[in-house]
């Protein structure tokens, strides 16, 4: 397998954990909201209250952050990354 | 100041920030002094325009790589900030924290929806878009799938999408002028129209980035203080974020306490147009799973098929540069989007709590009658009461408000300074302009550079393609006012189609355009204009009393429309030749950051 096929092969496996991280996040924890919001949570709001003020929201900040690093990660490891006076 | 201009961003900035609170302190002062609430709100409005209007001015260019695409050096924070500006509309400033207040969980769907779309932004498509060096998205689709066809469809899904969009901004700014300056509706669409072109059209992309970030530290500014210092007022807490729980508490007791009194059909048709009183509970699961998962699902894959989104991260210096930045941009949007359940929360304990002296809900109708900021909202048409049981106090079911009254009364009647209401206009201001410009810019540059430049006049000059491309900005601002001030649609329902329709049309086949090398021409172009039908079928098909299916409601035909379109793009992919080497070849090097991008600089 070519440099370039193990690249991809790396940034479609990351993609695949960012989107499950995201689906849990964004739709998995609605399927369970009106039991999740019996429950107390951060600050003493309810927990489905707070993941849609708050908590989803945060999540998707840090994540794409994390997505980030992670890519630059393996843009480095094949020598893909970009010079800097690109 | 020494240095290129690049370099003294943070200090160009800090200046402005700096004189912007200085102005605040200004009129808080000439406000003190006597200054009319009127003259306040002129002067906040006027200042800002102005301002904006400057830096347009001064980023005017000559050169297409500065006028499509800011000559690809705006730095990541900063085109996180721009990018934030342009999403958040008129309706995220003035609309949302009164939807939350009225339809609370049902609704709340929106934050997540219009949040968690950027992680699709920055996994799925902008790095990759980036890389491509294109001006516009008609011009990757036209690139990648190859043929004036599929360049045209984009084109067509795009004008479909962004147009819906802003003609629902252009209202917005029209109402904040019209309010702020005193002019009817009519003409304060014209004026709201002229500042957004102030923007653009001189300086093209660049003047639109550099406004957009002074636009989004005044919004900002105007959305956060208000919360803060309403918080604090009512002894809620320093920090509202992280305090209300006991205030979310309060609400839903007092629900309990007074219920949810259904009104007569009769007694409704005395309430004005547009106003609805409190029917669904706070903080409680209101919306079934699926009601709440399927509207922000679409938001989401709406939020990563918006060009005037997307387009932004084409400003970035590099690939790298583009992901980092759809994480600046999120984290500013957050600052807003946490703060407007906040603001819900506060506006409507302050008014329905009997035990603060806000609270009109147990009070006699004349005491409310007197009270000097309900005769305001009142006579602006934005809250209503009426004895229906005819016993002379107010109950929860008798009092009624206009979504916008969220933002706009509640510092008022929390007993903030006026110049606080001034802050206010200026900010949704702000974020209505800002919006407009994205849009707009994003159908004029698709329509001059793949429509005019791409496809009918390839050999045209420089100078002669960014003079179509200021024309066309003025001849669709013109035309989008001219919509506007018809006043056919509400504000936030017309953006929520516009994510919709852009979803129907372009989501797979840019999505799939990075991800699946064996799409090719046909399927694409199939996948677009049959996505983008089938969702405007099922609009129509609703709006005129069809009944549905599988609970997918006007607000959510973007979920069928890109079904449609997924399988389309599939099928006819399959069934047809499959892209040539050139192309495979060129879907292989834009998965890799490093390199040249795919077209020229100068394209």
């Amino acid at each position: 397998m070519s440099n370039q096929q193990k690249h991809w092969e790396k940034t479609r496996g990351l993609l695949f954990i960012t989107l499950a991280i995201w689906f849990v996040f964004s739709i998995g924890i609605f399927l369970f909201g009106a039991e999740m919001n019996e429950v107390t949570g951060p600050f003493g709001y309810p927990w489905t209250y707070w993941f849609t003020c708050q908590g989803s929201l945060g999540a998707f900040v840090i994540l794409i952050f994390w997505f980030a690093n992670r890519q630059e990660k393996i843009d480095e490891e094949f020598g893909f990354s970009e010079r800097e006076d690109e | 100041m020494k240095g290129n201009f690049i370099d003294n961003l943070p200090k160009i900035y800090g200046i402005y920030t700096g004189g912007f609170v200085g102005f605040i302190i200004i009129m808080a002062i000439a406000e003190q002094m006597g200054m009319t609430a009127k003259t306040i709100g002129i002067a906040f409005v006027a200042f800002t325009v102005f301002i904006y209007a400057l830096i347009g001015y001064l980023s005017r260019t000559a050169q297409a790589d500065a006028y499509y695409v800011a000559g690809r050096q705006v730095p990541t924070v900063f085109n996180g900030m721009a990018t934030a500006a342009d999403w958040m509309s008129g309706a995220s400033f003035v609309a949302m924290a009164g939807g939350i207040y009225f339809k609370g969980y049902g609704y709340m769907a929106l934050l997540v929806g219009w949040t968690g779309g950027y992680v699709l932004v920055a996994s799925l498509l902008a790095p990759y878009l980036r890389k491509f060096g294109c001006y516009t998205v008609p011009d990757f689709i036209g690139t990648r799938y190859g043929g004036n066809l599929a360049r045209f469809s984009a084109v067509v899904v795009l004008t479909v999408a962004s147009f819906t969009y802003v003609t629902a901004q252009i209202n917005a700014t029209g109402t904040i002028a019209s309010v702020a300056l005193d002019i009817p509706f009519q003409y304060a669409v014209y004026v709201g129209l002229i500042s957004i072109l102030l923007c653009s059209m001189l300086g093209g992309m660049r003047g639109v980035t550099w406004t957009q970030v002074a636009q989004y530290i005044v919004l900002i500014i105007a959305y956060l203080l208000p919360v803060f210092w309403i918080s604090n007022k009512m002894g809620a807490g320093f920090f509202p974020h992280f305090m209300l729980a006991d205030e979310v508490a309060r609400i839903g007791e007092l629900e309990q306490q007074f219920g949810f009194v259904k009104n007569a059909a009769a007694d409704l048709k005395s309430v004005p147009k547009g106003l609805a009183g409190i029917t669904k509970a706070h903080s409680a699961v209101n919306a079934t799973p699926w009601a709440f998962i399927s509207l922000a699902l679409a938001m989401m894959m709406g939020t990563a098929s918006l060009p005037h989104v997307m387009m932004r991260y084409f400003t970035t210096p590099s690939v790298k540069a583009a992901r980092k930045s759809v994480g600046w941009s999120l984290f500013f949007i957050f600052l807003l989007y946490s703060s407007a359940p906040m603001l819900a929360t506060l506006s409507k304990l302050s008014l329905i709590d009997p035990n603060l002296p806000t609270g009109i809900i147990g009070k006699t109708f004349a005491e409310v009658e007197a009270i000097d900021w309900y005769q305001n909202w009142n006579q602006a048409n934005l809250m209503f009461i009426s004895d229906f049981n005819g016993n002379g106090t107010l109950e929860l079911n008798e009092f009624f408000m206009g979504g916008k009254a969220v933002v706009l009364a509640t510092p008022e009647i929390a007993g903030l300074p006026y110049v606080i209401s001034g802050l206010v206009a200026a900010g949704g201001m702000a974020a209505a302009m800002s919006t407009a410009d994205g849009l707009i810019l994003a159908i004029a540059n698709a329509i001059s550079h793949d429509v005019y430049y791409k496809i009918i006049d390839p050999k045209a000059e420089t100078a002669k393609r960014l003079l179509v491309a200021r024309v066309l900005l003025v001849i669709i601002g013109f035309a989008g006012a001219t919509i506007a001030a018809m006043e056919i649609q509400g504000i936030l329902g017309s953006v929520i189609w516009a994510f919709d329709f852009a979803m129907s049309g372009l989501f797979f086949p840019l999505v799939l355009g990075v991800w699946w090398k064996r799409a090719n021409r046909q399927g694409a172009i199939a996948g677009m204009l049959g996505g983008l039908i089938a969702g405007a079928w099922y609009l129509v098909w609703v709006r005129t009393g069809g009944s549905g299916f599988l609970g997918i409601t006007q607000l959510t035909f973007g979920i069928f429309g890109s079904a449609v379109s997924l399988v389309l793009m599939v099928v006819v992919s399959l069934m047809t030749t499959e892209p040539d080497k050139a192309t495979q070849k060129m879907v292989d090097d834009v998965r890799v950051p490093s390199g040249k991008s795919i077209l020229g600089k100068s394209h």
